[in-house]
């Protein structure tokens, strides 16, 4: 990592006092908190593809979206699962507000250090990771929060296959894409 | 149990949420570098963070479902599908740099590239539904094993598997803070 990188990334993370652990535990005992109070637990992808039931239906119909067997099962509404995500996206604005670690990020120094500085670039590769990471959720049935955090956490076998699949194929793509 | 579009339900799902992207972005994986040189190797926030909320979270869900307070919200376990989705699922979060919700959470802190993978993570869930008949026949189907968990597979009690995940996570941890400085990239 250049100096300038290494600045960057200081300046964006380094003043969070935190320790993960510490973030860990919180995110433990909010589990329980859904667990008892909502009987919900923590997960983004299926909220997500009501979200997307809804953008689908501006692009090709109502018609077309409600004949869909998918969406039949997850429509497109106003609940819980998607005022979730909502608040996610509140949440970490107000955590980055409150810490002063709100930026405008276009590139990653990470990114930069290796693909170098084009944006379209960049872009490019997050549009189409988050189409893959997407549809894999999908198909897993859940992504990091509802397969590997909430299944994990109740010792499910489907959220600890997720985390072993997850893991390797992360570290294998990771290794050969940042190999110089 | 509130229901899911009750007025209740609602602000709860906002409260919950924000204090999700709140712990989120403090444990510092609202950030690209951080996980990505997770997968790296480089930087271990991530296996922190979920290592800590599964022992953390799973004693705690542990001793309400006991109480009568929780249940167990457990999914089926069709393997073929969750092995291929997972592999994918790692391939997409190297490219995009989050998860589903560390990217909608990163978008908050201002993350102009984490947005536009939201909405390649919307094409993706579009693309995903309209070839689910195909998948669920296919795929979801090949190979089911139903609702089990480690502890139903291996005959080992709940409490004993948290007690070996967190011993092993312990170990984990000391091992890596006391090697923190030739870990750092």
């Amino acid at each position: 990592m250049n100096d300038r990188a290494r600045a960057a990334d200081t300046a964006q993370t380094d003043r969070i006092d935190w320790t993960p652990y510490l973030a860990g535990a919180g995110i433990g005992v909010l589990s329980w908190l859904v667990f008892v109070v909502v009987a919900t637990p923590i997960g983004v992808t299926t909220a997500a593809s009501q979200v997307a039931g809804g953008v689908a239906s501006l692009a090709v119909g109502s018609a077309v979206v409600e004949a869909n067997s998918y969406w039949a099962r997850h429509p497109f509404r106003l609940d819980y699962g998607t005022l979730f995500l909502v608040g996610i996206f509140f949440g970490a604005l107000a955590s980055a507000l409150s810490s002063r670690q709100f930026r405008i990020e276009t590139v990653p120094s990470v990114w930069r250090e290796r693909f170098g500085p084009s944006v379209g670039k960049r872009y490019l590769a997050a549009f189409i990771g988050g189409a893959i990471a997407m549809y894999g959720a999908r198909m897993a049935g859940g992504c990091t929060s509802g397969n590997g955090i909430s299944q994990g956490l109740q010792l499910a076998l489907v959220g600890w296959t997720f985390l072993l699949a997850m893991f390797a194929s992360g570290v294998i793509t990771a290794t050969l894409l940042f190999r110089r | 149990m509130i229901a899911n579009t009750s007025v209740t339900g609602l602000l709860l799902a906002v409260v919950f949420g924000a204090a999700f992207g709140w712990l989120l972005h403090r444990g510092r994986v609202t950030s690209y570098n951080v996980i990505v040189n997770q997968l790296r190797l480089k930087d271990f926030t991530v296996l922190k963070v979920m290592l800590t909320a599964i022992v953390v979270g799973g004693l705690g869900v542990l001793l309400f479902v006991n109480l009568g307070l929780a249940n167990w919200s457990i999914r089926d376990a069709n393997m073929l599908a969750v092995l291929i989705g997972g592999s994918l699922f790692g391939i997409g979060m190297v490219l995009y740099g989050y998860c589903p919700g560390t990217g909608i959470a990163a978008v908050g802190t201002g993350n102009v590239h984490a947005l536009v993978g939201v909405f390649g993570m919307i094409l993706g869930a579009i693309a995903y539904a309209f070839s689910f008949d195909w998948v669920s026949s296919n795929i979801i189907a090949a190979w089911r094993l139903g609702r089990v968990t480690l502890s139903d597979l291996t005959g080992i009690p709940h409490l004993v598997l948290y007690l070996i995940v967190g011993a092993l996570a312990l170990l984990l941890f000391f091992y890596l803070e006391r090697n923190r400085a030739s870990l750092r990239p």
